[in-house]
């Protein structure tokens, strides 16, 4: 039985980690992929996804047991990511969306304010609204406020694997946001996924730190273990931390017995 | 606003020689180490220098595609609509000088062949015609786009050098990207190479980017037809533009084409022929320059070539090619075209030898966003 179950928009979710669909070498990979993460939520760029959503596409390799995040990707303007949020949601992705607008292809940064402005017009539509931003409080502050069910914070500039280079910024968002956090880009090996969810992460979202590995099957297993024993941890709480020069601390302290 | 003519004029040719003449190992060396290449980096990783470096670049290159695009590589196809030209540039085969027969499809006929083409599986397709603002006007692309718009997630084009508001004229109509090739950035080997007809006039053809980019255009491919000048030179100024472009267009998705000129109707004698090697070395110079940038690879290339370029930087290529207008629908096959294609691959062949690398064809790649 799970003691700790992850509930976001309504939905009770068994797995703290997200997986992508983008960067494979074949489609045909995900399934596998799917199953080795243990993932129950996969996110797909609706620019990939077909007018007709037949088997040939990318939809007929998720497996029907996940749930669909379509994403905005491609959007440049708060407009822009509305539209695409009103089609996933007509091409039967159902009502989560994963709110991406960014208009600096250069580094992939996304546009905050555009960012909030369209989970304000899809959370009022009844979306369940996943914003991924900097990890900028004020704008975190903005999509919460906007009815965001989430906030998806970048670990790194997305594709760079470089982990957890905001750590500090996302440790932030964790104290002061009152939703999930949700660290979505950048992680780059499952040990800074763990990091992540030490930290007091909800979630992780990982796309091509599986998809560009040697073995994404074996490197999405990993992955699965690595956010649960970051979450297993978490929910631990780890010992604190002796800063240098304050000298070791027994495990059985000799004055334990004054007590 | 500067526009990238002036911005060249920084990099006059004299520099860009001299730098990449003494550039060195050791430019090189540090150039592949940075996370966050300048335009310094990017010559001196296309000089004589770096030749000894090409594994070394190649590996680079490799980690960064995969990095930023993974195992997927995206599929377009041309669809020639008229091959009537009026200009005389003396390496084409559209050369109005070329006694072959032209043709010049009607929207219906232009309509028929893109049937076709849709029912073949494509998605991404890009039109092209010879520059004849008389007959293949900005209106009538704009009129092929917007009928053909409705079976393709994808319509390019690649056509004449057109003001702002007629690439605005394209987008109203569907089109989404647009590839300028400046043929060669040496403002005098451009003038002889371009003798006769609108596209003689260099500035105006450099700018054009700029103005698609102004004009709502959301991505841009650049290119030289590698050896009509020499190679660093060239390849050079196409990543700068790109670099460029992609500086003061933050939200344009940038592309940069890698064409060597192929014979032709007619004869041209190339004169700085770029061998494999010297490719390899574009390609994975660029795909370090710019990380996120597509690299497109045409059939000009061989298929041996074509495989082996999209490990280590390629990540879009064309299939199913015919540079002849027509034929398709018709059957008619009445000229040869702009250019001999070197790799014949269908959607099928192409998508078998992608996934026969581990790579991943990828058809349909854009969802306008403003057409939804």
């Amino acid at each position: 039985m799970n003691n700790d179950p992850f509930i976001l928009g309504g939905v009770t979710l068994a797995s703290r980690l997200f997986i992508g669909t983008g960067k494979y070498g074949a489609d045909s990979l995900i399934p596998a992929v799917a199953e080795a993460s243990g993932a129950e939520v996969i996110t797909v760029a609706m620019r990939r996804v077909g007018k007709q959503q037949d088997t040939q596409g990318i939809m007929g390799h998720i497996p029907p047991h996940m749930r669909l995040l379509p994403n905005t990707s491609g959007a440049r303007t708060a407009d822009e990511a509305v539209r695409l949020a009103r089609l996933a949601h007509a091409a039967g992705c159902g009502d989560w969306i994963k709110i991406e607008v960014i208009s600096d292809t250069r580094h992939l940064l996304p546009d905050g304010y555009e960012t909030a402005k369209a989970t304000e017009i899809l959370a009022k539509e009844g979306f369940t609204v996943l914003p991924y931003i900097n990890p900028d409080l004020y704008v975190a502050r903005a999509c919460a406020e906007a009815g965001a069910a989430a906030i998806m914070p970048l670990g790194a500039p997305i594709g760079t694997n470089r982990g957890l280079r905001t750590r500090e910024m996302v440790g932030i968002l964790i104290e002061e946001i009152d939703l999930p956090i949700i660290v979505d880009a950048g992680i780059g090996r499952p040990s800074q996924a763990c990091e992540a969810m030490e930290m007091g992460a909800a979630a992780c979202l990982v796309n091509t730190a599986i998809a560009s590995s040697s073995d994404p099957v074996s490197m999405a297993r990993a992955f699965g273990a690595a956010v649960r024993a970051g979450r297993d941890a978490w929910l631990a709480g780890p010992g604190a931390v002796k800063a240098q020069g304050q000298g070791a601390e027994a495990s059985s302290p000799l004055t334990g017995f004054l007590r | 606003m500067e526009t990238f003519q002036e911005y060249l004029q920084a990099w006059p040719a004299e520099r860009r020689a001299a730098a990449a003449a003494n550039a060195t190992e050791a430019d090189v060396l540090a150039a592949l180490q940075k996370e966050i290449l300048q335009p310094a980096d990017f010559l001196a990783l296309l000089s004589p220098a770096a030749a000894p470096h090409l594994e070394s670049m190649a590996q680079r290159a490799r980690d960064l595609t995969l990095r930023f695009f993974g195992r997927a590589v995206n599929i377009f196809t041309p669809l020639y609509i008229s091959d009537v030209c009026t200009n005389q540039c003396r390496y084409c085969g559209f050369n109005a000088k070329n006694k072959q027969p032209r043709r010049h499809l009607s929207i219906d006929e232009a309509a028929a062949e893109a049937d076709v083409i849709a029912d073949k599986g494509f998605q991404h397709i890009l039109l092209l015609t010879g520059d004849a603002r008389h007959l293949s006007s900005p209106q009538y692309i704009a009129d092929a786009a917007r009928r053909i718009k409705p079976r393709f997630a994808s319509v390019g084009v690649e056509v004449y050098s057109l003001t702002t508001d007629e690439y605005r004229l394209l987008v109203d109509a569907g089109v989404d990207s647009m590839t300028m090739f400046q043929e060669t950035y040496n403002p005098d080997l451009y003038a002889w190479l371009h003798p006769v007809g609108p596209k003689h006039d260099y500035g105006f053809r450099l700018n054009a980017p700029q103005r698609a980019a102004e004009g709502g255009i959301r991505s841009i491919g650049v290119g030289a037809l590698l050896g009509l000048e020499s190679f660093e030179q060239d390849a050079f100024a196409t990543g700068l533009h790109a670099w460029w472009l992609q500086r003061h267009y933050p939200g344009v998705d940038m592309s940069v084409s890698i064409p060597r000129i192929c014979p032709h109707e007619g004869s041209f004698d190339v004169q700085y022929a770029v061998d494999d090697r010297q490719l390899v070395q574009y390609v994975t110079a660029m795909r370090c320059f710019l990380p996120r940038a597509g690299i497109t690879c045409s059939s000009r290339e061989s298929a041996f070539m074509r495989d082996h370029l999209v490990p280590i930087g390629v990540t879009r290529v064309s299939a199913g090619v015919s540079t002849a207008v027509g034929g398709r629908a018709t059957e008619d096959l009445h000229n040869p075209g702009q250019f001999e294609i070197t790799d014949c691959r269908s959607l099928e062949e192409m998508a078998a030898s992608l996934a026969g690398i581990g790579y991943q064809a990828v058809l349909k790649d854009w969802e306008d966003p403003v057409a939804v």
